[in-house]
């Protein structure tokens, strides 16, 4: 499989107007993002950001997934929980640093998602989307009822560790720049993989299946690879909020969480490149900000919702590349 | 019809057949498309399909791609039996489908489509010559794939399986809908093609436009294949072929 997608040959020489990948547009809002993630840690609660940080790659995790493949999955917040319980454990009872400790939980996300990704891979529509939510819902009860994860109480007071066993991420704002990091390298990773031959065919299966298997691909084969790679990065995204917290409890694997990240990548904007992270850093600061207002959270959340997929329908980034007539 | 069929049938056998398909029968779901269907293709010929609406021709096309999903009866291409292939497996023996939608990719630009499919033998077209073939498509490199004219979309379907080193095409109706200076193209095309040895499955609604590049046709009705006429044979035929497309 690997062998296929070497075979594909010649990259396309990038027009004159490519920098990186990046379309001029998306280079401007690139630089823009590097900026924002500069200075905001000096304007807002380093946490909040942090925590919008790891939403942002779970949802372009996701997006890979659904905005690229075509792949509807509702059982995500398995593998980003998965990530988080193996990152905390690893870094609470075996004292691993930091980046081993979310390196293991990534691992074993992307080990889950390459088992349960055999499995959907096999359905298409909404066959696929239940598999992956019943796997999902076993992989709950597992943490539910599992001695290492804690059960109701998760894994608590998970200590964040010293980078490479020298840098103290105690201290918020060498966390903040550790996680900012991490996101830049998840976003990056991940614009490669849509930007290279392998992604081409990825939208290629997006856009007709039947077409691109009479061309010569195996299109399950690639439909698994993207969805490993997906589970990984959302098991990286896990693994890094655990540490941030210094918990790693029952919320992250709970169905909730599949369609909150389902929500911030549907609002963001399917299949663009800054979308993702638009929308999770707009749920995520709702859900923060909107706090003392309850159960309200939720039902603003529905509106907000309902008020995209009726009005606009690409999502945020979606429409505004829409008015610009650029791709974001 | 049988002393037809048989006829050139028997004549070919020396020669070897490129592709040799007998007794294909098909099923999409319920619907029983094809009952037997017999061809036999010789390397570098181009061969037509004959027929009116929903005689068989697009359903043979795609039982030959593995993109009916149920399909029973031999289809061998250099010795080998495909009839129950994947796809894909189909495709990297050597055998290219393009389909009378076409197929271009909305998110991949020109080049994009164009060095999308893998290659699947030495020996393909080099992108240059791509370009010389069709020279509209260098001027649109970076254009959305389906942001193209209808001709320039057919060449772009065209184009794309040339590259990949498949020496057997299967084209579905590649001049439907197009303006007939464009059509003139395709059929410079086609030609060229069989000069440079291709193989050619090329189904038509158009026998004129057949005529032009074709050695052989073959007529479908129902599910089967009718009849066989050479395209030496074909304006000495034209009563008999009337009747059957009922032009």
């Amino acid at each position: 499989m690997a062998g296929q997608s070497m075979t594909s040959s010649a990259v396309p020489a990038g027009p004159q107007e490519e920098i990186f990948g990046f379309t001029k547009a998306q280079f401007v809002a690139l630089l823009v993002m590097f900026a924002a993630l500069v200075v905001a840690p000096f304007f807002l609660y380093p946490v909040f950001l942090m925590k919008l940080l790891c939403f942002a790659i779970f949802a372009c995790a996701f997006n890979l997934l659904i905005g690229y493949v075509g792949l509807t999955s509702f059982g995500h917040a398995a593998y980003f929980g998965i990530g988080g319980y193996i990152a905390a454990h690893s870094a609470k009872v075996w004292g691993l640093t930091p980046e081993l400790s979310i390196i293991i939980g990534a691992l074993l996300a992307g080990v889950q998602g390459a088992i349960f990704g055999w499995l959907a891979i096999r359905r298409q529509g909404i066959y696929f989307a239940m598999i992956t939510l019943a796997l999902a819902q076993m992989i709950y009860f597992f943490c539910l009822q599992a001695p290492f994860t804690g059960g109701e109480d998760g894994i608590q007071a998970v200590p964040r560790g010293h980078l490479f066993g020298f840098i103290s991420l105690a201290p918020d704002m060498t966390m903040y720049w550790f996680v900012a990091a991490v996101f830049v390298a998840c976003f990056l990773l991940i614009h490669r993989i849509v930007h290279s031959p392998f992604g081409q065919v990825l939208k290629a299966i997006r856009e007709n299946e039947p077409r691109t298997t009479s061309l010569g691909y195996r299109t399950d084969d690639y439909k698994l690879v993207a969805f490993i790679l997906s589970a990984t990065l959302a098991g990286v995204a896990g693994g890094t909020k655990s540490l941030v917290f210094g918990i790693a409890t029952l919320t992250d694997v709970h169905w909730s969480m599949s369609g909150e990240v389902l929500l911030m990548t549907l609002v963001g904007g399917l299949g663009t490149v800054f979308g993702p992270m638009i929308g999770a850093a707009v749920i995520v600061a709702m859900q923060n900000y909107l706090a003392e207002m309850g159960a309200w959270v939720t039902v603003i959340q529905g509106v907000i919702f309902i008020a995209c997929v009726l009005a606009f329908r690409r999502g945020i980034v979606g429409e505004i590349g829409n008015l610009l007539r650029v791709r974001l | 019809m049988a002393d037809v069929m048989t006829a050139p049938a028997g004549a070919k056998a020396s020669t070897g057949a490129l592709m040799e398909i007998s007794g294909l029968e098909a099923w999409y779901g319920e619907s029983h498309v094809l009952h037997g269907v017999d061809i036999d293709i010789r390397e570098g010929e181009v061969v037509t399909l004959l027929g009116r609406n929903g005689a068989g021709k697009t359903s043979t096309l795609r039982s030959v791609m593995g993109l009916v999903p149920r399909r029973s009866g031999s289809i061998k291409y250099e010795g080998k039996e495909f009839v129950n292939a994947r796809p894909d497996v189909i495709a990297r023996a050597g055998i290219a489908y393009c389909p009378e939608e076409r197929g271009i990719f909305a998110s991949l630009d020109v080049t994009e489509n164009l060095l999308l499919p893998p290659m699947v033998r030495p020996g393909g077209l080099p992108l240059d010559e791509i370009y010389t073939l069709f020279p509209n498509l260098k001027e649109r490199a970076r254009s959305q794939g389906t942001k193209l004219s209808g001709g320039e979309q057919q060449m772009l379907a065209i184009a794309r399986i040339l590259r990949t080193g498949a020496r057997f095409l299967l084209l579905d109706e590649p001049s439907e809908g197009l303006a007939p200076v464009i059509v003139q193209q395709i059929g410079r095309t086609i030609r060229e093609l069989k000069k440079r040895g291709f193989t050619v499955l090329l189904v038509e609604q158009n026998f004129r436009f057949a005529q032009t590049v074709a050695d052989r046709h073959y007529v479908m009705e129902h599910g089967r294949v009718v009849d066989m006429v050479a395209n030496e044979d074909l304006n000495a035929s034209l009563d008999r072929l009337h009747q059957y497309l009922g032009v």
